[in-house]
């Protein structure tokens, strides 16, 4: 699949974003004033900022408030309501933060459910794609979600539930390779079940219908960069996981907390382009590649 | 609604004989012609006369090479469009509502003043059908050419998608799917017409016809065989023409090789 930087930025960021939002409506930690200001600014910046970054790649985005209208079949369309209600809810809750020093629990408590919901329908625009087997699984959400508790206890000075989180998000990351590298084999989609010729013998791309490429080779058949596959894992599990949780295992300091959170940042940014540069679209199978 | 209708009242779509197409690509040309003059948004072209020219095209022409276990190699040319999906993975996963599967007839159809173009659908889709319009940022798809199938200003022989009507070898045939005693479903049952990545949970409403069994052509080698005279005791002018040609050196009659006819 075609790595687009802006759905790259948008889930990266939001992933973050959202994860400071739920720890922040749990009221972890308890800020008031500036110093939640400050917090909430941090968030909403990361949350919208990828959001924004989303819709970069439409075709028509003028017309993006049509996306609120089928949540009951499409995931994106559920993504986009969910995270409206999540901003809303965790706007009133920061309102009382910043402004009445209140913690207003029951506006934080569904902000904080709002704000993993939307990481939950982002993972499943993805997770739903039969034709992207890599991504067809339970364990793109459960690493999507992990990632953003994980960051977002980073980001929210929680030290004890990062030092939990970071690790399983680690592993899930690993199992999620793991799976992905036998998942276009196992999901039984090859050259014969794509042309049903496979009981004349084994099929072979001949000839592509046009000598020019087209939109469905430049989004669905990327091959840039495969080659640095492995070394770009060892980054994001390196930068991603285990150097942040090195820099929250030493004594505490505002500069290595602040550097753990960039090398967490950069380390799930190399993941999340591997997530879509590694993703292999059965539809490459039609032109003999993949 | 992006929502798939519990079923169709039709279900109209293509039956394609992978045995007779010739690999011509009429079908993709006339494709392209009508569906760039009529419904909907242009199909548009990028770098068309450049070094790297590319476009929107609703239907394409792929060719295989299928090697057998034994005996020589087979060439296939294989046409493939949007298939019109029972259960249209591509339609579910539209945020705005701009792609749906109609009731009456099946078609599955794009409202193009309603899509964001956010591709989603062309993810969605195993078949390569969709394809995003660079020009006007919306999604194309083959309508099944519904701007012909009912249109009564066309005479009656021509209310058939174009590239059925334009297929100069028989190609591809229309009609409804399903009804078992349509003429496309009574061929798909005749030649054992097969549903492409079945895997894939889609319920393709398009069938393929794969190719026949082909001829053996024996052990005759490069060069056809010598004919033997077919009649062996003529008579009249003929009859005398025979003897005296036998009687040449060379002929069946001389001294050299009077044991050959």
């Amino acid at each position: 699949m075609h790595p687009a930087p802006s759905v790259i930025i948008f889930t990266t960021l939001s992933g973050l974003g959202f994860g400071l939002l739920f720890w922040l409506g749990l009221g972890l930690p308890a800020v008031t004033g500036w110093t939640a200001f400050a917090f909430f600014a941090i968030a909403f910046g990361l949350a919208v900022g990828g959001l924004v970054a989303s819709t970069f790649h439409l075709g028509h985005p003028e017309r993006a408030l049509k996306a609120f209208t089928q949540w009951r079949s499409s995931w994106l369309s559920r993504e986009a309501v969910v995270s409206v209600a999540a901003l809303c809810l965790m706007g009133l809750y920061a309102l009382g933060a910043v402004f009445f020093a209140a913690s207003w629990t029951l506006p934080g408590w569904l902000g904080a459910l709002g704000a993993l919901g939307v990481v939950f329908t982002t993972s499943m625009i993805y997770a739903q794609l039969r034709t992207v087997p890599r991504w067809h699984t339970a364990l793109t959400p459960a690493l999507f979600l992990a990632i953003s508790l994980a960051g977002g206890a980073l980001l929210a000075g929680q030290v004890s539930f990062a030092l939990a989180l970071l690790p399983l998000a680690g592993v899930l990351q690993v199992l999620w390779w793991l799976r992905g590298d036998g998942a276009f084999a196992a999901s039984g989609t090859d050259m014969a079940s794509a042309t049903g010729l496979g009981d004349i013998g084994a099929v072979r791309a001949f000839e592509p219908p046009h000598t020019g490429s087209n939109y469905l080779l430049r989004e669905f058949v990327h091959v840039v960069g495969r080659k640095h596959s492995l070394r770009l894992r060892g980054i994001a599990l390196g930068l991603g996981y285990v150097l942040p949780i090195i820099l929250l295992l030493v004594p505490f300091s505002h500069l290595l907390g602040l550097l753990a959170v960039i090398s967490h940042a950069t380390g799930i940014a190399a993941s999340r382009w591997l997530f879509f540069a590694e993703a292999e679209h059965v539809v490459g199978l039609y032109y003999g590649k993949r | 609604m992006t929502t798939l209708p519990e079923t169709t009242d039709k279900k109209l779509g293509l039956v394609i004989d992978l045995d007779t197409c010739v690999g011509c690509h009429a079908c993709v040309i006339s494709c392209k012609g009508w569906n760039t003059e009529n419904y909907g948004a242009p199909l548009s072209d990028q770098d068309a006369w450049g070094a790297s020219p590319s476009g929107t095209f609703l239907n394409r022409v792929h060719s295989y090479e299928i090697q057998p276990e034994a005996g020589a190699a087979q060439l296939v040319h294989f046409p493939k469009s949007c298939l019109h999906c029972e259960d249209a993975p591509c339609v579910t996963v539209c945020p705005t509502g701009a792609s749906y599967k109609r009731a009456e007839d099946g078609i599955v159809l794009v409202n193009e003043s309603h899509c964001i173009g956010c591709g989603l659908c062309a993810w969605a889709c195993p078949y390569g059908a969709r394809e995003m319009d660079h020009a006007e940022g919306v999604m194309k798809k083959c309508t099944l050419c519904v701007d012909r199938i009912y249109n009564e200003n066309l005479p009656e022989i021509d209310r058939e998608p174009v590239c059925v009507r334009t297929c100069p070898a028989g190609a591809r045939h229309f009609g409804d799917l399903g009804d078992p005693d349509s003429a496309v479903s009574q061929l798909v049952a005749e030649r054992g017409g097969v549903d492409l990545m079945p895997e894939q949970g889609t319920k393709p409403v398009n069938k393929y016809l794969p190719p026949r069994q082909k001829d053996e052509l024996g052990t005759t080698g490069m060069h056809a065989p010598r004919l033997d005279p077919v009649i062996e005791d003529a008579g009249g002018f003929l009859g005398w023409l025979d003897k005296a040609l036998d009687r040449l050196p060379g002929g069946a009659g001389s001294a050299s090789d009077s044991e050959t006819r």
